[in-house]
């Protein structure tokens, strides 16, 4: 199991655009992937592919957030997801 | 109202225009299944694969909408895309139908836990919510079979026919696209009536059998006689033909309200902002007798500063200077609730903390208010007047007209919408400068009849006796005031030509309507002298039924007919 941190940059926090972003980008990849807070058991972690539950998660700006996946090129995959949450998806 | 014969039917006219087009129906609004509806497919797996074949159809369908969109409008679709496939709702509905389960039923429970899931989050997600519910509407209108919700996309224009129309339906309504609102129920005075004077939409409503009318028949409406005529013959196609000439001629308002004797009725019009005041502006109105200060207090969890208030308030000032702003203090409560001022939870809404009354239960916002007009009309040229709402004895008008004094406001005065102030109107103007009728809660609150009900539609048009009996007690409590103080009318009524010469003819002083029916009401007067008015009023006043005093008022109008009104 790869394992990834990352800090929410977007300013409004992970919802809105920046989910829907994420979540496409989740959804290209042939993985599954998990998210859930810092903190959190890796049994509660999330759907990452889920917009639902990446709202349900309520993670705000400055929050971290662990991301989960398994599998050939999971640790690539992951790296590039974390690029892409720790830029602020609103700036554009 | 019943249908005459087999191809007309009939209802209430709400507001003028003869056109000819093919009906679209509004989707029924999709209806919750059986609670507890056991599986309908053959086996489970079927009832699975009917859902996600539902869900995903349902999502390339909103994608669709979103890549003609633009902008936040865009952004809401896309992601409401996403929710109609989203992977823990469809889980979550997969193991409901696994344990027995309708698809429907599974997808209707699911979204709610979602939709739950997210109201206790608050804020922004909270707000998510409404989306569940249109991407579980969807999803359920595609496993029947049946169209989804909301407003037919269509190549070529159409009449829109419905049960009814919500503010929510018609947030989306294209007059390009849609050329005529037709209602089998909802009354004069109804959200369908307001948004269609407000386009210039020809508009029937309380027409019962419509939305049985089969889609793509071509009907032809005519908005000011309230019929709905199918299959149109050379009559009703040359009456179409001279409704758009008629509609190119009465564009303009030459901006003097008057009547044929030069009796002077000043025309102004109703408005909700600095936008509509200045198109208000631009159609000729000669002032404003409506301010609708809500705008500014819509849509927000708190009170706007005074700061925002003034730019706010001046913007509609500056359109109109050195003519009349009658401005009415915030008006929130019943169909209009504020969360931070009124509460959703009384029992009868019309009947509660609503308007100037706010003030005893949240006091000192209607004072910030004041502060605000009045730090906006020295900035600027126009004529600044004040009103309260919901005014229901001379000691709250007294009450108002202090605190319109301690801000350094000149012209206090208060609206005449519930009954017990047309009866004290005396008492009232000794202690305000003016009164403005507003017609839609009067009606409402003197025949005893909710505005938004289709079966007490007939109740609900200000042509009832008993309602312009009220306006000539109001208009003589002015005369027994002995001040020729004004009464004027805001509400609905002042649009409808018959009636404003009606009300020209008991006395009022000045009209203010929607900018639209300016040019109308302002040709009809101008049609009549003061004396045919008062003529008008009496024949009126003596109808035994508001049927009988709209016809005989209209018949003596030939203008009307001549002008498609």
């Amino acid at each position: 199991m790869s394992e990834r941190t990352a800090v929410i940059a977007s300013r409004v926090g992970l919802h809105a655009r920046p989910a829907g972003i994420f979540v496409a980008a989740v959804s290209a990849l042939p993985l599954e992937v998990t998210i859930a807070m810092q903190g959190e058991p890796a049994d509660d972690a999330m759907d990452a592919s889920s917009i639902l539950s990446i709202m349900s998660l309520g993670a705000g700006n400055g929050d971290t957030v662990v991301l989960r996946a398994e599998g050939d090129g999971a640790d690539d995959a992951l790296d590039a997801l974390v690029t892409l949450l720790e830029t602020d998806l609103d700036a554009e | 109202m019943e249908t005459l014969s087999d191809n007309t039917f009939n209802g209430v006219g709400v507001s003028p225009g003869r056109i000819i087009g093919s009906v679209r129906q509004m989707p029924k609004p999709v209806s919750e299944p059986p609670v507890g509806e056991r599986l309908t497919h053959d086996t489970p797996e079927a009832a699975v694969e009917a859902l996600r074949a539902a869900a995903k159809s349902v999502q390339a369908s909103l994608n669709d909408r979103a890549a003609s969109a633009s902008g936040a409008g865009r952004e809401v679709l896309e992601a409401t895309a996403l929710m109609a496939a989203d992977p823990m709702l469809i889980k979550a509905a997969v193991k409901l139908i696994n344990g027995g389960a309708s698809a429907e039923r599974a997808i209707w429970d699911a979204a709610a836990s979602v939709a739950e899931m997210l109201l206790n989050l608050g804020g922004y997600m909270a707000e998510r919510a409404t989306d569940i519910f249109d991407v579980r509407s969807r999803v359920v209108a595609e496993l029947r079979g049946v169209p989804a919700p909301g407003i037919p996309l269509s190549d070529t224009p159409f009449v829109l026919v419905a049960e009814d129309l919500a503010p929510a339906d018609t947030a989306t309504l294209d007059p390009a696209s849609v050329i005529a609102l037709v209602t089998s129920s909802g009354g004069p005075q109804s959200h369908t009536a307001i948004i269609a004077r407000a386009l210039g939409l020809p508009a029937v409503v309380a027409a019962v059998g419509v939305t049985e009318l089969e889609e793509g028949t071509l009907v032809y409406v005519d908005g000011a006689a309230g019929t709905i005529t199918v299959d149109p013959g050379a009559a009703e196609t040359e009456a179409a033909e001279a409704w758009l000439r008629t509609a190119a001629a009465l564009a303009d308002f030459d901006g003097n309200g008057r009547t044929l004797d030069g009796h002077l009725v000043p025309l102004l019009s109703n408005v909700g902002g600095a936008a509509d005041a200045v198109k208000a502006a631009a159609a000729g109105a000669q002032g404003v007798g409506l301010l609708r200060t809500e705008f500014c207090f819509l849509d927000r969890d708190a009170e706007p500063t005074v700061d925002e208030q003034v730019a706010a308030y001046r913007g509609v000032f500056d359109a109109f200077p050195g003519k009349k702003v009658v401005l009415r203090t915030l008006d929130a409560g019943a169909d209009k609730p504020l969360p931070f001022l009124t509460d959703a939870s009384e029992p009868n809404p019309a009947l509660g903390v609503r308007g100037y009354r706010t003030d005893f239960t949240s006091p000192g916002v209607l004072e910030r208010q004041l502060s605000a007009v009045a730090l906006a009309a020295e900035g600027s040229e126009a004529d600044v007047w004040v009103m309260a709402p919901m005014i229901s004895t001379a000691e709250e008008a007294g009450d108002f007209a202090a605190l319109c004094a301690a801000a350094g406001l000149k012209t206090p005065g208060v609206m005449v919408e519930v009954p017990s102030a047309a009866l004290t109107s005396e008492a009232i103007l000794g202690r305000v400068a003016f009164v403005s009728l507003g017609t839609n809660d009067l009606t409402q609150y003197a025949m005893a009849a909710d505005r938004q009900l289709g079966p007490l539609a007939a109740l609900n048009t200000p042509w009832q006796p008993a309602v312009l009996q009220l306006v000539r007690i109001t208009v003589a409590g002015s005369v027994a005031e002995g001040n020729g103080k004004p009464v004027g009318v805001c509400g609905e009524a002042a649009a409808d030509p018959a009636l404003a010469v009606v009300l020209v003819g008991l006395g009022v002083s000045t009209l203010s309507m929607t900018a639209r029916a300016l040019s109308a009401v302002g040709a009809v007067l101008a049609s009549v002298t003061l004396e045919q008015a008062q003529n008008l009023a009496a024949v009126a006043l003596a109808a035994s039924s508001a049927a009988e005093a709209r016809a005989a008022v209209r018949a003596g109008l030939p203008i009307l007919d001549e002008l498609g009104l």
